[in-house]
């Protein structure tokens, strides 16, 4: 086990990872930016290197600094969270390269799962079904029509190298294909330095499954199980749940059995998630490999009573898996809510700024993860996400009742928070019945 | 505020002070004189559930939370008991005094080489493109610049010591 491990991270998810250190008896350095000196969460690390003004480039997204904290704190790993550089191929190879290991997948593996075309095509060779596109790029506007005839409008262009949401335009007809396909990819340039688009079938009405996967290095891959993150907007999730309600048994053993298949072919180790499109005749498509752990990894590990940071530290280190597949189980029901410094009454338009009044829920079944604080300024430089709040009850009835209480529980003043669109979700007829997908909440709770 | 209740109290006939407490103004009295002399700014007496404290001359530095992390600089300003009160005028010299931060993250040495001399001591001269020091990371070795004029006042690290962006290594007495 590694006696030391730097944190390239901030916000709530360093503070996860600090305390999964503790919990192991393995030291921390966490790597900090100008505008998070003073966050509480950097002094339950027992070492902090400030590495450099606020604005990402120079500071989390440094490498140099980065690596530069890593030498002077004399550490053995780099865990990298999420975002930032999680799936960045260059940064784990430098970490490597300087005899430092790099929390995650091989390079070789995140090249594998992180080009969406790439990733396709090696879940054609194990049969998990993707949704109809184009077999590779789209390079110019005859291809890209002469692909969208084949497979039937809406058509959906995507960046090769994007990710999170980002990077995706939808197109109903031709005129649509023609000007989108152009925009697409100086979007893509721009975002991700890399121009190159495909497009695929939009599927509509469909609802986002995804499935959590842990492999080591001793040739051992399970999952565990599915989470529903159908409620978006603008393709960041909102609301994230375990099991997925009314996706059929079959249909679960399908989509973990297809997930297995895939990262095993990609020799993927470390935690990953595999995402899938479900419509509503059950039928699956995969969507994306995410070669990192997610935001939502705390749904899994309420439903199957596992601690994913750990493991994620442990695989690193070269340890066996500590779950067997058979053991796993999937118990009761879990749902988080995600709350962001948004306001919803002003297109969610970021509120960074200081919190000075806090009341945080607690009581049975609930789990809060947030690095937030009464007194903690928000900083304008980063995401706006503060706090996950999560519930774990023996039905999703009860989970969502005890997600209501701890909503309406949760006080913060004078931020402005997602707090009350999610109370407006958990009374939501569609949502209560689980007949809900990836558009629901853009067309009935935000439509004008 | 407690001061002053205390005071009160020790004034008052219904309390009277009681030789030798801290509630004894003539005692108070003794130990502000002796503040003065021994060059003392804070004074803590309890006398059973009784307490005062007399604090004198400038607010001493906080001294970080118990938790704090290891810093990888020691402080060159922390506080630590009670005879940091120092004489008004060498302060406000200092606050006059420009820093040198370092740009980087990395190992500070004072010399291009480990036999070379150093770049600079306190009392050398500096302009704005005069080299200092060296932070090396990741085996690269930079050379950093005064970038003000005046000369080094103060050196706060030492050779082969860790440091982050922003750590003030210099303090330069402007020309």
């Amino acid at each position: 086990m590694f006696s030391k491990i730097l944190i390239a991270n901030r916000g709530e998810i360093a503070l996860r990872i600090i305390r999964a250190c503790r919990e192991m008896g393995v030291q921390t350095a966490v790597v900090y930016s100008t505008a998070d000196r003073d966050a509480a969460y950097v002094k339950l690390a027992d070492q902090a290197v400030c590495i450099g003004a606020a604005a990402p480039a120079e500071s989390y997204l440094n490498i140099p600094r980065i690596i530069s904290a890593a030498e002077i704190t004399d550490v053995q790993a780099i865990h990298p969270g999420y975002g930032f550089l999680a799936e960045n191929a260059h940064f784990a190879e430098v970490c490597r390269s300087c005899k430092i290991e790099f929390i995650g997948p091989s390079v070789a593996a995140m090249a594998a799962v992180g080009d969406k075309v790439e990733c396709k095509r090696l879940a054609k060779k194990v049969k998990v079904p993707t949704v109809p596109g184009s077999e590779g790029s789209v390079d110019d506007e005859r291809a890209a029509l002469a692909i969208a005839n084949e497979i039937g409008y809406p058509v959906i262009i995507k960046a090769a190298a994007g990710g999170g949401g980002r990077g995706m335009r939808l197109a109903h007809n031709e005129v649509s294909l023609r000007a989108g396909i152009a925009a697409a990819q100086a979007e893509a340039e721009n975002a991700f330095k890399n121009s190159t688009v495909y497009l695929e079938k939009y599927i509509e009405h469909a609802r986002h499954v995804e499935v959590q996967i842990l492999a080591d290095h001793h040739g051992n891959a399970i999952h565990l199980f599915e989470r529903d993150c159908s409620l978006q907007r603008r393709h960041q999730k909102l609301v994230e749940e375990s099991p997925s309600p009314l996706l059929s048994d079959e249909t679960r053993q399908e989509l973990c059995a297809a997930a297995i298949r895939l990262v095993k072919a990609a020799g993927y180790t470390s935690a990953g998630t595999v995402e899938f499109l479900v419509d509503n005749k059950q039928k699956h498509y995969l969507l994306e490999v995410n070669a990192r752990i997610q935001v939502e990894h705390p749904v899994t590990e309420l439903v199957t009573s596992t601690d994913l940071i750990r493991e994620q530290i442990r695989i690193a280190a070269g340890e066996v898996l500590s779950y067997k597949q058979k053991d796993l189980r999937q118990t009761g029901h879990a749902i988080e809510c995600r709350i962001n410094a948004e306001d919803p009454a002003r297109s969610f338009a970021p509120c960074p700024g200081t919190i000075e009044q806090l009341r945080v829920p607690g009581g049975p079944g609930v789990r809060l993860d947030t690095h937030v604080y009464a007194g903690y300024r928000i900083p304008p430089n980063y995401d706006s996400l503060i706090a996950k709040l999560l519930v774990h009850r023996p039905t999703r009835r009860e989970a969502i009742a005890t997600m209501r209480r701890a909503l309406s529980e949760f006080y913060i003043s004078p931020i402005k928070t997602t707090i009350p669109l999610h109370l407006q979700i958990m009374d939501n007829e569609s949502f209560l019945s689980g007949h809900t997908d990836t558009g629901f909440i853009e067309r009935t709770m935000l439509a004008k | 505020m407690s001061e002053k209740k205390s005071a009160k109290k020790a004034s008052s006939p219904r309390s009277p002070s009681v030789p030798g407490s801290p509630m004894d103004v003539g005692l108070l009295q003794q130990i502000i004189s002796l503040m003065a002399t021994n060059d003392l700014n804070t004074v803590d007496v309890r006398d059973g559930n009784r307490r005062i404290i007399l604090k004198r001359g400038a607010a001493p530095v906080a001294v970080p939370m118990a938790a704090a992390p290891a810093p990888l600089a020691a402080s060159p300003v922390a506080a630590a008991g009670a005879a940091s009160h120092t004489p008004s005028s060498p302060r406000d010299e200092e606050a006059s005094f420009k820093s040198i931060a370092s740009p980087m993250v990395g190992t500070f040495y004072t010399a291009p080489s480990p036999d070379a001399e150093a770049f600079v001591a306190v009392g050398s001269s500096v302009a704005e493109d005069t080299d200092v020091c060296v932070i090396e990371a990741m085996k690269v070795f930079n050379n950093i610049k005064a970038e003000c004029r005046g000369t080094i006042a103060k050196i706060l690290v030492q050779n082969g010591q860790a440091v982050e962006f922003g750590q003030t290594l210099f303090l330069v007495k402007p020309a």
